[in-house]
């Protein structure tokens, strides 16, 4: 990967112009068509709209379509113009300077301003479950209304994509600026205001979201007239409704049955490789504070039996990848250069065995509980791994008991809690690892009864120093030498022992729809490249 | 007679009470379950900051002590606010309001239809018990009524939406067809077809084999030995003599069931995603949105108890042996 074509490669210029037919996030451009309904099957329930405030899949992927965003990235972390044209960083990394498009409108045609833009990242700032994106943010000055200058405390070479749609929203100051609670406000669902491709036309909760072409969108496209999301709560529902072409689109799947099925039929394509910045991390984390696994030795020992082959070929059948540490393969900070523990059970019964953890009579060293999410979408990463652990660490005496949870709160209350010892996961990375990888590390992040903080109670003053440079670093290559160091460490304390990633897919008609984007973001991306074919 | 309106307040009172101790046990098992709305909300949003979490804690007042919640909670039923839902931030009337028709259509549907045909069926059957038919609607029955509901909906998806692509798949109408048109009507109704057929299927089971047994038990009656010794036809002794009385204990168990109406259509709904009741009762158990779980399950409650007093003051009224209140 040529350093220019990261996002943020120190403090060069890294204006770009768009070009027609070469944007960010197109698989297929040649001749779009105009006109035409996409119709989308999902699960999604969105508590509301408003991308600026609330992060999730259930908002980003209509939110991106309802708001514009300052920046887009494309199916290589490149950054591309959107709201803003072109943009400058400061030599010393405490400001950017972004200017924006003349002529943009909100759906309801008010000019959109650098107040705006300024209210929105503030506002994002101030609400956005993800602080990290833009903690450092200061102040947003506003020196003309097509200029933002935006001032932080620190170097931030997060900032760039976070910038990026879903992560962020553009929001209209005269909307959602009258003084209500910004997280609870009522145009948050019904008479959304945004800039981007499309606006809503209908919401009904539980059963469908109506977005209609935004025609007077300030970029090319979008070339459909509307999107219909349906909400079908059974997988097998949206696969027969794939299947006999009620429906032109199926997204975030990664359940390997369904996609072997959807895979035999021709008119189906099933995209891989997309959705690589949301990088769910599927892994065994270790609680630090119980007894055995307080011990390194014990959780390199676990981690020598496990076979992660056997995981994503045997019991994913190939549609999910390995994952070798805390940052996803396919992401600029990536590094396979570490101890990546194949299996040998010899040597973990070994290590075992060395440590002092002698076998009983029984043939058993110790007895460990196992977790595991509980999501049905997701049962063949967490529920069956939890499951497979139970034999396969029979084999280096580790008697496994899996404890079985009803709904996501009842798992979310036990590992915030810290009452586990071991636990399935998948935190998601999040495109960039200030943003959803420090966080499982950092010592001060322990925070009892916040799901997703440094859980595992790892405390490690050299990560805590490593990650503290690594996300104030703009040089490229610097920043990539502290993340390879990182997950050097991480692959040897193990505070987490990685086993895949969940590679989301999108399955589409390929008679009926063409332009699905390939970014980084899968869907969860402006739809104004993909059109109808018929 | 005079004493009947005493009667009747009394009887209103305890069901008030009723209502109130279901209101509190609800209030507490759901406060016994492991994990809150918190939690639900951290895990759709990917993480969370522990300012978050005191944030919509002191928001929903989940911050207070559990008594004080309590306190707050029955105090607003008492003006008939059931709050807001935590997940969807709407009031928990509207939820109710814009999901009960579309579950009571199912319902009555459902219900309408196999006590017409169930009855139907088990007369036939009754007319000659030993005969083909009467076993067939034992059989019938009995894999009716013993099958799991939403593994029946699983086979009439695979054989009539995916197999034999007749129906759709989910849903209750295609979503870009405007409510009041025919068109969405008729949409409503080829929606309609599987989940109803799923829900029937029970229900027929269950009032074939009740008429089949009344029917039996009616027929071998003096009167009837009479009407056909008199030389009425076999058609008029079993539709007009036999028949009527048969109904009666029919008529009792469908109104009974009709109480329940809300809490039968659970799982259909889940496996046809029906948007009504039920399935947004599930939502809301598995995402501990309290508001909205004690919104459903209090107005539940109502209706069943509400029908439970209309059936003791019914039963008054037509049958002087059930006098409320008499002592003998």
């Amino acid at each position: 990967m040529q350093k220019s074509r990261i996002l943020f490669s120190g403090t060069k210029l890294v204006a770009a112009v768009a070009l027609a037919g070469a944007v960010a996030g197109t698989a297929h451009a040649a001749d779009p068509k105009r006109g035409g309904t996409l119709t989308i099957v999902d699960t999604a329930n969105p508590r509301h709209f408003n991308a600026a405030v609330q992060s999730g899949v259930a908002t980003m992927v209509p939110g991106a379509q309802l708001f514009a965003t300052l920046l887009r990235l494309d199916g290589q972390f490149k950054t591309h113009p959107y709201l803003a044209t072109d943009w400058k960083i400061a030599d010393d990394g405490l400001s950017v300077t972004l200017n924006l498009r003349k002529g943009a409108k909100f759906h309801d045609g008010h000019d959109i301003t650098s107040a705006d833009v300024a209210f929105s990242l503030k506002a994002n700032r101030d609400n956005h479950p993800f602080k990290a994106m833009f903690a450092p943010l200061q102040e947003v000055e506003t020196p003309t209304p097509n200029q933002v200058v935006l001032r932080l405390k620190q170097p931030h070479p997060a900032l760039m994509l976070a910038l990026t749609a879903p992560l962020s929203a553009i929001i209209p100051k005269h909307v959602y600026g009258d003084g209500q609670n910004i997280k609870k406000h009522p145009r948050n669902t019904k008479d959304v205001v945004g800039s981007g491709p499309f606006r809503l036309a209908a919401f009904k909760r539980r059963e469908h979201i109506i977005l209609e072409r935004n025609d007077n969108y300030f970029m090319e496209g979008p070339y459909l007239d509307k999107i219909v999301m349906q909400n079908f709560g059974q997988v097998a529902s949206q696969i027969i409704a794939m299947e006999q072409g009620k429906a032109d689109m199926m997204h975030w799947s990664s359940s390997s049955r369904t996609l072997a099925r959807l895979k035999k039929s021709k008119n189906l394509t099933v995209t891989s490789d997309h959705y690589v910045a949301i990088g769910p991390n599927n892994w065994i984390a270790f609680n630090l504070k119980q007894k055995q696994l307080s011990d390194v030795r014990v959780r390199q020992a676990i981690a020598y039996a496990v076979d992660r082959n056997f995981v994503t070929k045997a019991l994913h059948g190939g549609f999910s990848k390995p994952s070798t540490g805390p940052i996803v393969p396919g992401t600029p900070y990536y590094t396979d250069a570490v101890e990546l523990y194949d299996v040998d059970l010899a040597k973990a019964n070994k290590i075992l065995d060395d440590a002092g953890y002698g076998k009983g009579g029984d043939g058993m060293r110790f007895t460990l509980k196992v977790d595991y999410l509980p999501a049905a979408a997701i049962d063949e990463n967490q529920k069956a791994i939890a499951e497979y652990l139970k034999p396969q660490l029979k084999k280096i005496g580790i008697n496994v008991v899996v404890r079985v949870s009803p709904d996501f709160p009842t798992w979310s209350n036990y590992v915030r809690n810290w009452d586990f010892d071991m636990t399935m996961d998948v935190p998601f990375n999040w495109g960039d690892p200030v943003i959803g990888v420090h966080r499982t590390y950092l010592s001060n992040n322990i925070k009892k009864g916040v799901i997703w903080s440094n859980t595992q109670n790892y405390a490690n003053s050299e990560v805590d120093a490593i990650l503290a440079k690594a996300g104030v670093e703009l040089d490229l290559d610097k920043r990539k030498g502290h993340y390879a160091k990182f997950q050097k460490i991480l692959a040897r304390d193990l505070p987490v022992y990685p086993v895949n990633v969940i590679a989301y897919h999108t399955v589409f008609n390929n008679k009926a729809v063409s332009g699905v984007p390939d970014t980084v973001w899968g869907t969860a991306h402006p739809l104004d490249r993909i059109y109808k074919l018929k | 007679m005079a004493n009947i309106s005493i009667i009747v307040v009394k009887r209103i009172l305890n069901a008030a009470a009723l209502i109130l101790a279901v209101v509190i046990l609800n209030f507490l098992l759901i406060h016994i379950a492991p994990g809150d709305i918190v939690d639900t909300i951290a895990g759709e949003m990917g993480g969370i900051s522990p300012e978050l979490i005191a944030e919509i804690r002191a928001d929903y007042g989940l911050d207070k002590p559990l008594y004080e919640q309590l306190g707050l909670y029955v105090l607003r039923i008492l003006q008939g606010d059931l709050g807001h839902s935590f997940f969807y931030d709407t009031p928990v009337v509207t939820l109710i309001w814009d999901a009960l028709p579309q579950t009571l259509l199912l319902v009555i549907t459902a219900l309408s239809l196999a006590l017409v045909i169930g009855t139907i069926f088990g007369v036939i059957a009754a007319r000659r018990p030993n005969g083909a038919f009467s076993h067939l609607i034992t059989v019938l029955a009995l894999v009716g009524f013993s099958a799991p509901v939403f593994w029946t909906g699983i086979m009439f998806l695979i054989a009539f939406a995916s197999f034999f692509p007749l129906f759709p798949p989910a849903g209750m109408a295609a979503p870009d067809l405007q409510p009041g048109s025919l068109d969405y009507y008729l949409d409503v109704l080829h929606h309609m077809v599987l989940p109803v057929l799923t829900l029937a299927l029970i229900y027929l089971a269950f009032y074939s084999r009740l008429s089949r047994a009344s029917m039996l038990d009616v027929l071998g009656s003096d009167y009837v030995r009479t009407a056909r010794a008199k030389g009425l036809s076999e058609r008029v002794v079993v539709y007009k003599h036999a028949l009527r009385n048969a109904l009666i204990p029919i008529v009792t168990i469908a109104g009974l069931q009709f109480a329940q109406v809300l809490s039968g259509a659970v799982l259909v709904e889940a496996v046809f995603t029906w948007p009504g009741l039920g399935t947004l009762a599930l939502e809301a158990i598995l995402r501990r949105d309290g508001p909205t779980i004690l919104g459903i399950l209090f107005f539940s409650s109502v209706v069943v108890v509400i029908f439970n007093l209309l059936t003791d003051l019914t039963y008054n009224l037509i049958d002087p042996r059930i006098r409320l209140g008499s002592k003998e």
